[in-house]
């Protein structure tokens, strides 16, 4: 092979180069990929558990706007703690989760994601 | 190949003259059962079927404006500047407005003003429903027809459809136009269509709708004109009753006394 020498540190820093996404966050603490989340105000639990809500709450509000508007199907049953929640993003999930800046904007911020809820549903219900 | 130009013509004729008898044939098969109305027979019995009774007497030469204002405030409907942005929900017109063809040159001087209220008339057969592409607004089973505004794609064929102008486009945004907004409802957003939903959201709680409830002289009834004892049925058995554009035969569930 004529100029093997010259190919394969070629190759070797190409790889390095097209891999450096992996090392650069290998070097660095996963702290500093995290976010830090406003704790609900109250309430023990969300409708379902937190690592669940934590993947999947978008699903969870699709449903209940399907199932109020189409079906005017309004009350949750939250396994949870067995009570009975009225299926609100502003009236039931803000109530305890209360500022959306702090809790819902910081983690689509981050994930870079623009859900259009807020254009109708009211943003800050109590009016803060 | 057997078989004469003749024979070829023969076949050709008696297959497009059979084809042409089915055809002929679907084309005169009558209407299914449920598409005929029977006047006087109530459809459904035994199902909720929600509707409403508006009084014209009681309407006549008052300010029917509160009535208005309790439903818009309650539904963030906003209060829109230039006349062609207008967002209306319930509003009153005179009484040739609201009754094409059945007013005439006599009709008392009350009934000339702004004294009709007119809203959705939620239809047994509604128009806006059969041309929505997107289901965004369809007839629920208690006869309420809604929006689903997260459906709603804006395309404007529901508020063509509809023989009331019940519909309303939101051409801009209207959050800043709602003078106070009400957290217990959402408001819209630009490029939709939005109408009266009989209060399907007070409906769920046990509560009559907002007109009505703001009604204080029972000029406005609403309740389930499936039960026979329903006051609405009671209003509509004792005196005599017209809807809105009956011609068309949308069926309309606000019904008049005159």
């Amino acid at each position: 092979m004529y100029d093997g020498g010259k190919i394969i540190t070629g190759l070797v820093i190409f790889l390095i180069l097209i891999t450096f996404p992996i090392w650069y966050n290998l070097a660095n603490s996963p702290e500093q990929n995290t976010i830090e989340l406003e704790k609900p105000a109250f309430g023990e639990h969300c409708m379902k558990d937190k690592e669940w809500m934590r993947a999947n709450h978008m699903d969870l509000l699709n449903t209940w706007r399907d199932e109020v508007v189409r079906e005017g199907k309004r009350t949750y049953h939250n396994e949870l703690d067995g009570q009975k929640y009225n299926k609100s993003l502003s009236n039931t999930c803000l109530h305890c989760h209360r500022s959306k800046e702090k809790f819902c904007d910081e983690c689509h911020n981050f994930m870079g994601v623009t859900p259009y809820c807020w254009d109708c549903h009211i943003e800050n219900p109590r009016g803060i | 190949m057997g078989g004469s130009r003749r024979d070829f013509l023969k076949t050709a004729g008696a297959s497009l003259a059979l084809l042409g008898g089915l055809s002929a044939e679907s084309l005169a098969a009558p209407l299914s059962e449920g598409e005929l109305f029977r006047p006087g027979e109530p459809l459904k019995e035994g199902n909720v079927r929600w509707a409403m009774v508006v009084d014209l007497k009681k309407c006549a030469g008052k300010d029917l404006s509160k009535l208005f204002e309790a439903c818009h405030k309650i539904h963030n409907v906003p209060d829109m500047e230039r006349e062609k942005d207008k967002i209306k929900w319930i509003w009153s017109e005179p009484f040739g407005h609201a009754f094409p063809n059945q007013e005439h040159e006599y009709v008392a001087r009350p009934y000339q003003e702004k004294t009709v209220p007119v809203m959705c008339n939620h239809c047994e057969r509604p128009p806006c429903v059969r041309v929505c592409p997107t289901q965004a607004t369809f007839k629920r089973e208690d006869g309420i027809v809604m929006m689903d505004m997260h459906r709603c794609i804006g395309c404007r064929y529901c508020i063509v459809a509809c023989p009331y102008g019940s519909r309303s486009f939101n051409w801009r945004n209207p959050r800043p136009y709602i003078k106070e907004i009400n957290p217990e409802f959402p408001t819209r957003t630009k490029g939709v269509v939005e109408k009266c939903n009989f209060c399907a959201e007070r409906i769920a709680r046990g509560k009559e709708p907002a007109c009505v409830e703001a009604c204080t002289d029972g000029a406005l009834v609403f309740d389930d004109i499936n039960d026979p004892n329903s006051k609405v049925r009671q209003l509509l058995e004792t005196r005599y009753s017209i809807r809105r554009k009956p011609v068309l035969g949308t069926m309309p569930h606000v019904f008049y006394l005159v």
